[in-house]
């Protein structure tokens, strides 16, 4: 099966400071593949680069079309949706704003007046909260409401940068099954980058394991979770 | 009282067009952070535009908007020529390129038109207008406020209430998660040139019928609007507008009443006025205190 | 040298010594100069003299302590005003009115910088430019006038150079500024690896850390005004001697702008870009002249916005970048500092302070 995203032989650096040195990795469709590793490995790096923030060597293929050279409205255009690190909301604007931003570049003007209820299914508490400040929302929210400006975008593929961050356990618990719901239902696909790896490879299918800027692991994750010694060696429990 | 009415009105009549041209300034400074020294020499340009196109006989409000769609064309294709180029460039050296524009369109404008100075026609007619109680003002300044408000709410509505507006808005809050939606920033930036062009030429248009038209002629109203949306806060448009139609009422009140002042001083005065304000509320008077992280 | 390999040379010269020789050849350069053109020529050099004081004035304060001023036509004028009134009232000798006019424009500048310490960016310039506006309505304005002349300005007798020197008076004048060129820049160039200077290069970096640490920033934010005010000053009251007429209608605000260009276009933050600039301001307006009659200003303006695209550094910026790749070039691969601009995705900071 041909995968969604396809990434061989990526390179990536800040300035003329090299963070990713040609890693692999691979997105099926409707599938959920997950990036673990330490601090400082470079994941987050990775899903910035496939997003063409940054410099970047090696090929990025998505649905058939090579991205690597585009520029990030583009690729975003292409049906990728990234909730970056930092929830990137529009802290000035309501949360209503936010989302129909994150519905921008849609022409189908009537799926999008379902799709935010639809969003706000998911998410009850954003519809108590629309014409509040995004920056007023607490961790949680506007983790939230992130995702859920991806979610208007209707993307094919969802980029997600440490979702778990700084929010309660419980909170994250409910995040994630969202996660799983939106991909079983919807089919989108998903990438997700994680410190918290159990959490990770409970959802994903595909797991990659960077330490430093190169892919030392992969495999299904049902595997590496089943595995005690690469679980000891790498993720520490 | 008379007068005291009259002056009143007509410092809301330039006013409202130093309002018209700090709106101008602050849209561009709150997507890049920079001012456009140049805004009021394209809006001069914009109104020797018009000028000709009535001088070849077109009707005034016809030649009134195509000035306005010729201005915010020129808008945007400054951005992407002159401006796109050096956007990554240290501050000053970006100052300086503004200070070129400035030059140049100054002196195209000198060499295309002459420095003659021109009258230019008022499409209001030369009566007194009533106001109240027997009370009358100039006709033109009744209507430049009119029409400068006409145009401050439609700026106002389209960035409310408009897909795009909301775009340019999110856009120039936050680049960065604009481009993760799929806004064209680079584009944004353009079309708010575009529109702070087309916005000053309205200011121009509105001017030209008191100073006359030669090209210094936006020297000091360029100065009176920057000044205007210091004193509002150079990073609130409300605030903005409302420093410019106040600088305009406190030009004319003291011109008007403090002996001394006349017409040379008026000028220092009133940016003396300003800087004092400015040094006991940095931010300006509706703008927000930016904290500083360290 | 830190490592104790040995220096690195070009020609048995090291880098410094080369620094020297370079030195030295301009000074020569300058000194010959008279006699090698003609006496308007020499008179435009003076011009360029008088400017890069006044522009090194600003840079003291912009690239130095990151103080953004768009009025220093302002302290130019005065400096320039106190000369000629000293000269025409109280027939000061044209030589002693200089430092006077320096001391005057020290005052100014730091009273002036002692509120205005307390604004930044955009509001500073607009508190600057007021100044630069004021300063010409408040010298036409009429109870001043026994002092100022009014409009018309004072007119004042041309100096004559001393008796035994065989050179006549545009040379003398030259050679007369060309003296008070190189103190005061000796001077700057002192000033800024003091210990002031690294004061005032820390303010400009950051501010609240040095605050921190026990600067008096506000005393110093207003003493490096008072001081580029000085330099302006002297610029001023040279402009006086050498062109024997002031009036308020000859310093618009378009010389503080001027100031400002000069500035930018010779290189921020670089003692030799005041000279690059002032070449720049005197000669620009007569290229620009030369390739279009009718329109000069569209020229000028277009040339300085290609300076900009080509050299956002500033002439110092890219000569700096030449000169480390040249040697570089020469030394081989060892030896050489590490290049000029580097390029980022955000926009730059003007480098540090150099010579």
């Amino acid at each position: 099966m041909v995968a969604l995203l396809d990434v061989k032989n990526f390179q990536a650096a800040y300035g003329s400071t090299k963070v990713l040195f040609g890693i692999d990795f691979a997105v099926q469709e409707s599938g959920i593949s997950t990036i673990l590793g330490a601090n400082g490995a470079g994941k987050t790096t990775a899903l910035r680069a496939v997003c063409g923030m940054l410099n970047t060597a090696g090929s990025v293929t998505f649905d058939g079309g090579r991205i690597d050279d585009m520029a990030t409205e583009e690729i975003v255009r292409k049906g990728i949706a990234h909730v970056p690190e930092g929830r990137g909301t529009f802290a000035s604007l309501s949360v209503e704003d936010n989302l129909t931003l994150g519905a921008y570049i849609r022409k189908d003007r009537d799926q999008v007046t379902s799709d935010f209820e639809r969003v706000y299914d998911y998410f009850p508490v954003l519809r108590e909260r629309r014409l509040q400040q995004a920056g007023t929302l607490s961790g949680g929210e506007q983790q939230m409401l992130a995702i859920a400006r991806a979610l208007m975008l209707k993307p094919r593929l969802m980029l997600l940068d440490e979702p778990s961050f700084g929010l309660a356990p419980l909170v994250v618990q409910d995040l994630f099954g969202i996660l799983r719901q939106v991909n079983k239902n919807e089919g989108v696909s998903m990438l997700l980058v994680e410190q918290e790896a159990n959490l990770a490879l409970d959802l994903a299918d595909q797991a990659y394991l960077l330490e430093t800027g190169k892919v030392v692991i992969s495999g299904a994750a049902d595997d590496i979770k089943g595995d005690d010694s690469v679980r000891q060696a790498y993720l520490g429990y | 009282m008379d007068l005291f009415v009259q002056q009143f009105v007509g410092g809301l009549a330039t006013g409202g067009i130093y309002a018209s041209l700090a709106l101008a300034l602050v849209m561009i400074h709150r997507a890049t952070e920079l001012i456009n020294f140049a805004q009021g020499e394209m809006a001069m340009f914009s109104t020797y535009i018009a000028w000709t196109l009535i001088n070849v006989g077109m009707p005034y409000w016809a030649a009134f908007f195509l000035t306005i769609i010729v201005s915010f064309a020129v808008g945007v294709l400054v951005e992407r020529v002159v401006i796109r180029p050096v956007e990554k460039a240290p501050l000053l050296t970006i100052i300086v390129v503004f200070i070129g524009l400035l030059l140049t369109f100054n002196s195209l404008a000198g060499w295309i038109w002459t420095y003659t100075i021109k009258p230019f026609s008022s499409p209001f007619p030369d009566r007194p207008f009533g106001l109240f109680a027997d009370i009358t003002v100039r006709m033109h300044d009744a209507g430049a406020i009119l029409v400068t408000l006409l145009v401050l709410i439609l700026v106002y509505l389209f960035f409310r209430f408009t897909p795009l507006g909301l775009a340019m808005r999110g856009a120039a809050l936050n680049p960065e998660s604009s481009r993760l939606v799929g806004i064209r920033v680079g584009w944004m930036l353009a079309l708010g040139w575009g529109l702070a062009a087309a916005i000053g030429s309205v200011a121009g248009m509105m001017v030209a019928p008191i100073t006359f038209l030669d090209p210094n002629m936006m020297a000091f109203v360029l100065l009176y609007a920057f000044a205007g949306a210091l004193l509002g806060g150079i990073n609130s448009p409300g605030g903005a507008v409302v420093g410019g139609f106040m600088v305009g009422v406190l030009e004319n009140m003291a011109g008007t009443y403090v002996p001394f002042i006349g017409n040379e001083l008026k000028l220092t005065l009133a940016l003396l006025l300003i800087i004092a304000v400015v040094i006991f509320r940095p931010s300006g008077l509706f703008g927000k205190p930016v904290v500083v992280r360290v | 040298m830190s490592n104790g390999a040995p220096m690195p040379t070009i020609a048995g010269f090291s880098g410094v010594a080369w620094r020297k020789i370079g030195l030295a050849a301009l000074i020569i350069v300058a000194v010959g100069l008279p006699f090698m053109v003609s006496d308007y020529r020499t008179f435009q050099f003076n011009l360029v003299l008088i400017w890069a004081i006044g522009i090194l004035g600003l840079n003291l304060l912009t690239g130095f302590s990151g103080q953004i001023s768009l009025g220093h036509g302002a302290f130019y004028a005065i400096g320039a005003y106190t000369s000629a009134i000293l000269m025409y009232q109280w027939q000061v000798p044209y030589y002693v009115t200089p430092p006077i006019a320096g001391v005057v424009c020290l005052a100014v500048g730091f009273l002036f910088g002692y509120p205005a310490g307390r604004l930044a960016g955009h509001y500073l310039a607009l508190a600057t430019f007021a100044l630069a506006v004021a300063v010409p309505q408040i010298l036409k304005y009429d109870p001043l006038e026994p002092w100022t002349g009014g409009v018309q300005g004072i007119f004042l007798d041309r100096p004559e150079p001393p008796f035994w020197l065989p050179i006549n008076t545009d040379q003398w004048l030259y050679y007369f500024s060309l003296v008070i060129t190189v103190i005061l820049f000796v001077a700057a160039w002192n000033l800024l690896r003091g210990r002031s200077g690294l004061a005032i290069r820390a303010i400009r970096d950051q501010q609240i850390a040095a605050k921190a640490m026990g600067v008096d920033t506000t005393f110093y934010k207003s003493l490096i005004f008072g001081v580029s005010a000085l330099y302006t000053g002297v610029a001023g009251s040279l402009s006086a001697t050498v062109i024997q007429f002031v009036a308020p209608d000859s310093f618009t605000f378009l010389d503080s702008i001027r100031f400002f260009i000069g500035m930018v276009v010779g290189g921020l933050g670089s003692i030799a870009g005041a000279i690059y600039g002032g070449i720049f301001i005197v000669f620009m307006p007569n290229i620009a002249e030369e390739i279009s009659k009718a329109a000069p200003g569209v020229i000028y303006g277009i040339i300085l916005i290609g300076f900009m695209y080509i050299w956002p550094l500033g002439v110092a910026g890219f000569v700096r970048a030449v000169c480390a790749r040249l040697v570089r070039g020469l030394m081989g691969s060892g030896g050489g500092e590490p290049g000029g601009a580097k390029e980022g995705t955000e926009r730059q900071v003007p480098g540090g302070f150099t010579s």
